[in-house]
């Protein structure tokens, strides 16, 4: 379903992806964690083209991007109608309810018919818990609540693929639950995700594998069983501790 | 000393009176007719060239960031009434000749453009980036982005800057005057100068902006309430 060669980035100078290599197969999660800086954030927005890669091809569904050659904008917007975003901040538009903020991309963007859309768009409320928040504005929702209703946002685009930035870091701890249930119950139905997360227990519980980033390169990877129980490398090794030290403080 | 003269004096008191009386409808047609669809014609017209700088300052291309700076420079640091003056007065000697509401309509509109432009932008740089992401990842258009997630959040914001603006122009416009609208001020002085009174007419006249004004204010206070009510407080 995706296939990364050799992804480089740069932000002026400073080289923040070093060549990504990642095959994902069909209905795979993939949890991909690391320490701030590492570029697992910069690597999950460079599938949705929302950082233009300075190298590398990616494909998605069967389309590939090529970065080393120019692209046109044409391109960049089928590209990235394979693929999702699920953002860190939710980043909902305020200023429409939770139901057209679902409807903004089929009817708006893909030019579906509305009666139909709305219907879907129903649907994927109900689907994760929030049927009776049509009519609500994000400012009335919870962060848990608001976060849900971005990924039936994202959802409604019928991508191929799922993109989740840090989906639940900026949530109060007891609203975590709520959106990783969401997340959970879309693996279990075969949708094929790129998680970036710190929680590791959605890694554990979740993950088909687990990718460790550091310094812009995929350092570690392997089953959650073997990143996590049995890590091989050092920098995987003193990141788990540290995680694990701050669980028991 | 001029209120005593006129209390101690029936017969001026009653003369005061016909003549409020008497110029009060001309006033008000005045404005009707010319002080009001000038306001609100230069407004929208200056609105939209305001959107059309501000876009042209915050995109990528040099030139139209270039050509917006220095149309608002111009704008901004030369007088209203010199402006107006230019258009009406100057441009004859060129053979463009303008009729005063024309020439005031163009006048206004550039004026507003520039002022409000800033406005815009400023407004549209503090919806923060991650609306513009939320755009690019359901696929929209960066016109489909301004028009339906940027533009409607950045009018929130605007609301009592851009109504200050338009009380400013709707008192502006009393300077088209002097390029021979007959609006509600020339009104005015065309009225004293055949009575004389000068202080009653300027300050019906004067009473009667701040009338609109303060209805504008108003209709702000409601936009403003409306706007709102997808804003968490």
């Amino acid at each position: 379903m995706i296939s990364i060669k050799n992804l480089h980035k740069s932000f002026g100078e400073l080289e923040v992806l070093k060549g990504i290599d990642l095959d994902v197969e069909k209905g795979q999660t993939i949890v991909v964690i690391g320490p701030s800086g590492s570029g697992k954030t910069t690597f999950l927005r460079c599938l949705n083209i929302l950082e233009k890669p300075s190298d590398g091809t990616v494909e998605i569904g069967g389309l590939v991007a090529d970065f080393s050659k120019p692209m046109s904008k044409k391109q960049i917007m089928a590209f990235r109608k394979q693929s999702a975003m699920v953002f860190q901040h939710y980043n909902l538009f305020p200023h429409m309810t939770a139901l057209d903020n679902i409807l903004e991309g089929p009817v708006t963007v893909q030019k579906k018919d509305k009666a139909q859309a709305k219907e879907k768009a129903l649907a994927l409320l109900d689907k994760v818990g929030l049927s009776d928040k049509a009519d609500s504005y994000p400012h009335q929702l919870s962060g848990g609540q608001q976060q849900r209703v971005g990924i039936a946002r994202a959802l409604a685009l019928e991508p191929k693929v799922m993109l989740f930035d840090e989906p639940t870091s900026a949530l109060d701890p007891e609203l975590v639950g709520e959106v990783l249930q969401v997340m959970k119950d879309l693996t279990q139905e075969g949708m094929t995700m790129v998680v970036v997360t710190h929680e590791m227990r959605f890694a554990k519980g979740a993950a088909d594998e687990v990718l460790f980033m550091d310094s812009g390169r995929i350092v570690e990877r392997g089953t959650p069983d073997e990143v996590f129980n049995r890590p091989q490398e050092e920098r995987t090794k003193r990141f788990l501790n540290l995680i694990q030290d701050t669980d028991t403080i | 000393m001029y209120l005593n003269s006129i209390f101690s004096n029936p017969e001026r008191l009653e003369r005061l009176g016909d003549i409020a009386q008497s110029s009060f409808l001309p006033l008000i047609e005045a404005a009707v007719q010319f002080t009001l669809p000038l306001s609100v014609i230069s407004f929208i017209l200056g609105l939209f060239l305001a959107v059309v700088t501000a876009l042209a300052r915050i995109s990528t291309v040099r030139v139209l960031q270039w050509i917006a700076r220095v149309y608002v420079s111009i704008i901004r640091g030369t007088p209203l009434l010199v402006q107006l003056f230019i258009l009406f007065y100057g441009l004859p000697t060129v053979g463009v000749t303008i009729d005063p509401f024309p020439a005031a309509v163009i006048g206004f509109s550039l004026n507003v453009g520039a002022y409000a432009s800033e406005v815009i932008r400023a407004a549209i740089l503090s919806i923060p980036k991650g609306q513009w992401e939320a755009a690019d990842t359901i696929g929209m258009s960066y016109s489909q982005t301004l028009r339906r997630v940027i533009l409607p959040q950045a009018s929130r914001v605007s609301v009592p800057p851009l109504s200050n603006t338009f009380i400013s122009l709707v008192k502006d416009t009393s300077l088209a005057a002097l390029i021979l609208v007959t609006e509600m001020f020339r009104v005015a002085q065309q009225i004293a100068a055949t009575n004389y009174e000068f202080l009653l007419l300027y300050g019906q006249a004067a009473l009667i902006y701040w009338i609109i004004c303060f209805l504008l204010s108003l209709v702000q206070g409601r936009l403003e309430n409306r706007f709102d009510r997808y804003v968490s407080r």
